[in-house]
């Protein structure tokens, strides 16, 4: 994972806190990419993080208004934001 | 095309109602399979459509295809949409294929259909949860769809039933017309891509390019192509230096880049878009780090305070019925060999097995509720860190609850786990869950054994008892699995990523025929084994090697002679039962299960429960209703009850032996059906053999710690 090192800096959706918004820019994994691709998480999609599941993990996000999206704290990692 | 007999098939994301359109489309004419080939669950059914004639009618059968979010499979169960579409010959290859999108979020529903649509296969849009889209202050126009996509869209409401006229008839339509319209790929292949796409369709005789593509991408999924065809075409592969990775990223923007401008046109949103108002309240509260775990253990409660308390006044007037009855046609039929072999063999037997409907019934309504409504997908949020610790999945979840009800359909549940691994675990650990054929046994040993109190002036102890030992059934369960991580490589990442569908009224019609099913099934599957089973046990009880039995009855009455006559009757029936075959066999295991405390009649019992262990309670009960005195007849708790240990004296069931008994059966994987089941999905004797193997150990020693310690 020298990829994601280098990127450390980058806003993630792990990183937003609750009731906080981010657009998505890009991904850093790409199996990973693929399925959020299907499941409607597209580049320039507004997400919000909805609720944080107990001990912190999983998160449930809002994909662009239309549907909640539970993802573990790592795969949230995978989606860059703006 | 034909007419008179279409096949249609229904596909669509998970949550987006398909299931809710099959169930109104078909109505009570369903069927549940296999599909051909695989072990995945196929759901058929089949509905009319009218004529305007009213003579030449079409008859539709419809195929219920796994929901999924494109048609690159993430999971075993989802395989079998492409193993279909890619392949005409299949005997369930469709006509037509209905769609169905949820209105409320279009975009991404849309990405399936697209796919779909560039199979070539005809197809209609049905448009769902219009009310949804509604209520989100979102307004979709089908015309503006149908114009675009160049597909029949039709506006429907799962629930209500609305709309489904208009479906049908937009099915027929597509059926009647003479030639067939020019595919509009919503996909055009690169440069690049075309010379292998070529090559592809020639060798394999194919007249679309997106289906070259899924040979291309698939074939290893592909049922109906042979190990040299799946060879040459990855041979091209290689050739053409053709990315899969990358095609597939491209592939999925590209439809988006498509879609995108349909969908604005289409829809139009009147201020923000929110999720239904309901299912951020109850998710907040129900997702709440403390209030999460509080309501789900208040729902786990409630469920076995139902399954004990509610179930117990019909069961008390079953049971109490089956004795009356047995009384009656024992009074009314002539002494006999006859009488015997129908009363404490055959009416016996069924008693044994009617008994458990209504908690049978209630369980399954109540797993069915919890799924309906959207609530379950919540759990495995909640769920998801803690089974993680184990090396499970928060969908593990759905597969050990479902277990409560029965380990079969649970282990077949696991397909929608996409890693091997953690399905692996999921399908070794299942069988510890207490599935509800363990019901029986624990409902009379607790019976027997637990004072009928109550605590805090609402649980009732026996239901407190119930819901430790499923508890224990649990942590056994996450306990193995630990264990079997540690012994078990992990060869690949674990996803979770899962939809949490808005909240739902369940459909109680559906709940009614769920509960309808699972008891048909219990009574005709499991009654089937439990009757058999129970027929040749009062045989092999009732007839002995030789004149074994006549000779032990002789030498009881010469011993007995001043004895009062009841007294020599139980005597004389109980050494008839030893000296029988049944009572033999248990003899001969006897050695084995002395220390756990159990004396050769369970033994028997133990045996004929191998088969199943909902056997087990039939068995005590034609075993102890031979053995007994025969002048009244007593239910099996009374019978239980009365058995004395001829060795001390005292009562044979003490709470040693209950306690010992229960512990037993929580931990032991005593049913065939299990271990068949577990064959057919990992493919081999391997891992049925080694839980097997793991259950039986786990359950003796288990045992053997719990006997010794209490008496």
């Amino acid at each position: 994972m020298n990829l994601n090192k280098e990127r450390m800096s980058a806003r993630t959706v792990s990183h937003l806190k609750k009731g906080e918004k981010g657009i998505i820019k890009s991904f850093t994994d790409r199996t990973m990419s693929l399925k959020l691709l299907e499941m409607g998480c597209l580049p320039g999609c507004e997400v919000r993080l909805d609720a944080i599941a107990p001990f912190g993990d999983p998160i449930c996000i809002n994909v662009g208004g239309h549907y909640s999206l539970s993802l573990r704290l790592n795969e949230a990692a995978v989606i860059e934001l703006e | 095309m034909k007419q008179g007999n279409i096949k249609v098939a229904l596909v669509g994301n998970p949550n987006a109602g398909k299931s809710t359109l099959f169930n109104a489309l078909t109505g009570m004419r369903q069927k549940t399979g296999n599909f051909p080939g695989v072990t995945v669950e196929k759901k058929s059914g089949t509905f009319r459509i009218a004529s305007a004639n009213g003579h030449d009618d079409s008859h539709v059968t419809l195929v219920d295809l796994p929901g999924t979010y494109s048609i690159y499979p993430k999971s075993r169960d989802e395989v079998v949409v492409m193993d279909i579409l890619a392949n005409p010959k299949h005997p369930d290859f469709p006509d037509v294929v209905v769609i169905v999108a949820d209105a409320s979020n279009l975009q991404r529903n849309l990405l399936l259909f697209t796919e779909i649509n560039d199979l070539g296969i005809p197809s209609v849009l049905a448009l769902n949860m219009l009310d949804v889209a509604e209520s989100m202050n979102l307004t979709v126009n089908a015309v503006q769809l149908a114009m675009q996509l160049h597909v029949p869209v039709v506006r429907i409401n799962a629930r209500t039933g609305e709309g489904i006229k208009s479906l049908k008839e937009a099915v027929k339509q597509i059926t009647e017309r003479t030639e067939k319209p020019v595919l509009q790929y919503f996909y055009e292949p690169k440069e690049n891509e075309i010379g292998l796409i070529n090559e592809v369709r020639e060798i394999h005789q194919l007249d679309n390019d997106y289906v070259a593509l899924q040979y291309v991408c698939q074939h290893d999924n592909f049922s109906f192509l042979e190990q040299p065809v799946r060879a040459k075409l990855d041979a091209l592969i290689e050739k053409y230096g053709f990315d899969e990775n990358n095609f597939l990223a491209n592939e999925t923007v590209a439809r988006y880049e498509k879609i995108k401008p349909i969908v604005s046109k289409a829809v139009k949103s009147e201020g923000a878009i929110e999720p239904p108002y309901w299912t951020r309240k109850l998710d907040s509260i129900l997702l709440h780090r403390v209030w999460g775990y509080v309501t789900f253990a208040i729902v786990l409660l409630i469920v076995f305070q139902a399954i004990f308390a509610w179930a117990s006044y019909p069961m008390d007037m079953i049971d109490a019925g089956t004795a009356a009855a047995i009384e009656w046609v024992k009074g009314a039929l002539p002494e006999g060999v006859l009488n015997d072999l129908l009363t404490d063999g055959i009416m016996a037997g069924i008693g044994g097995i009617i008994i458990f409907i209504p908690q049978i019934a209630i369980l399954f309504a109540l797993v069915a509720i919890l799924e309906e409504s959207g609530y379950m997908a919540r759990v495995m949020v909640i769920m998801d860190k803690l089974m993680r610790r184990f090396g499970l999945n928060g969908r593990s979840v759905v597969p050990l609850i479902s277990g409560v009800a029965c380990a079969v359909p649970a282990i077949m549940t696991t397909r929608s786990i996409s890693s091997r691994y953690e399905r692996l675990l999921t399908i070794l650990v299942t069988p510890l869950m207490s599935c509800s054929a363990r019901l029986p046994i624990y409902a009379i040993l607790i019976a027997v054994v637990v004072p009928e109190t109550k605590v805090l002036g609402i649980f009732n102890v026996q239901g407190l008892v119930l819901f430790g030992l499923y508890l224990l059934g649990l942590l056994g369960a996450l306990g193995s699995a630990w264990l079997l991580s540690l012994f078990i490589p992990r060869k690949e990442p674990s996803y979770f990523m899962l939809e949490m569908p808005s909240y739902k009224l369940p459909r109680w019609g559906h709940v009614g025929y769920t509960m309808y099913e699972s008891v048909k099934s219990f009574v005709l599957e499991a009654g089937k084994v439990i009757m058999a089973i129970s027929i040749i046990l009062w045989v092999l009880a009732s007839y002995g090697p030789g004149d074994n039995m006549n000779v032990a009855e002789q030498q009881v009455v010469a011993s007995m002679n001043a004895a009062p006559q009841a007294q020599i009757d139980a005597a004389v029936a109980s050494a008839r039962l030893e000296s029988s075959y049944a009572g033999q066999f248990g003899r001969f295991i006897e050695p084995v299960i002395k220390p756990i405390g159990y004396d050769w009649k369970i033994g028997i019992a133990l045996l004929a429960s191998f088969a199943a262990r909902e056997v087990f309670v039939g068995t005590m009960a034609t075993i102890y209703s031979i053995s007994g005195d025969t002048e009244d007849v007593l239910t099996v708790k009374q019978r239980l009850i009365q058995e004395k240990n001829p060795e001390t004296g005292g009562q044979m069931f003490t709470p040693a032996v209950c306690y010992s008994l229960l512990i037993f059966y929580v931990f032991a994987m005593m049913c065939m059906s299990t271990i068949a089941v577990v064959y057919r999905e990992t493919h081999g004797w391997k891992w049925p053999m080694i839980q097997l193997a793991y259950l039986t150990v786990l359950a003796y020693v288990s045992a053997f710690v719990v006997y010794q310690v209490l008496s």
